[in-house]
């Protein structure tokens, strides 16, 4: 479990979650978009194509994220969702908070 | 197991194990059921326990032919379900927390409290 950081060719942030994002963890996602923030980084991208499962704290982990990356110009992008992690961003109605492409490079296109 | 969230993932995954062990099940139903637990385990010791060392969660698992029951209980003082706000109403849509109840139903097939509030029993089939 952990997250794989790296920067996109286009300047966008690109955080992979390997494992879970869950309550134990989701601090250490924040402070990661938030230390991008504090760098300067405005564009951000969440991958979840390694990614188990997700609970409630960590959805909302990626709203408070949103919102402030939104709060300083930027903007927070997901990908790599698969039919069981998309269907919790259905359930919660968070589809239409988010953008959400299948892979990162559609997510990294036009970004 | 204890009041930590650090041990919230490992008890899932032991219990998602022995629970889907030598029965078919699909990826789904192992889905549902990892975070359907992994919500109750979190509401358990972080609103139930407070993450107080000194208190425990306890995890039951009943297996059956089509079904499996997992029950989480917690020594806090319990809540009233009943009382939650739906997370998905317009005005909350954006409030970084409050969808964990909502996903559990939405997740499992059948899910009721005990009287204190501070036991959740979850009932998920194996279709």
């Amino acid at each position: 479990m952990g997250f794989h950081l790296a920067k996109d060719a286009g300047g966008a942030v690109v955080v992979r979650v390997d494992g879970q994002l869950i309550v134990g963890n989701r601090q250490e996602l924040k402070d990661l978009i938030n230390g991008g923030l504090d760098k300067g980084e405005r564009k951000f991208l969440i991958d979840f194509a390694r990614t188990g499962y997700i609970d409630s704290s960590g959805l909302g982990a990626l709203v408070s994220l949103s919102k402030r990356v939104r709060e300083l110009g930027g903007e927070l992008r997901l990908s790599g969702l698969n039919e069981d992690l998309r269907s919790l961003f259905e359930l919660t109605k968070l589809d239409t908070l988010f953008a959400i492409a299948d892979t990162p490079e559609q997510a990294l296109a036009n970004f | 197991m204890p009041s930590e969230v650090a041990c919230i993932e490992q008890t899932v995954s032991l219990v998602t194990r022995h629970c889907l062990s030598g029965a078919a099940a699909n990826d789904n139903l192992r889905f549902r059921l990892q975070v359907a637990l992994a919500e109750a385990l979190a509401n358990a010791v972080v609103c139930g326990n407070h993450e107080d060392p000194a208190k425990s969660v306890q995890v039951e698992a009943e297996l059956c032919t089509d079904h499996i029951i997992v029950q989480v209980t917690d020594e806090g003082r319990g809540f009233d379900p009943e009382q939650v706000p739906e997370p998905v109403h317009p005005e909350h849509i954006a409030e970084p927390c409050g969808r964990g109840l909502f996903l559990i139903r939405k997740l499992v097939d059948d899910v009721h409290f005990n009287e204190q509030g501070n036991s959740i029993c979850m009932t998920l089939r194996r279709r």
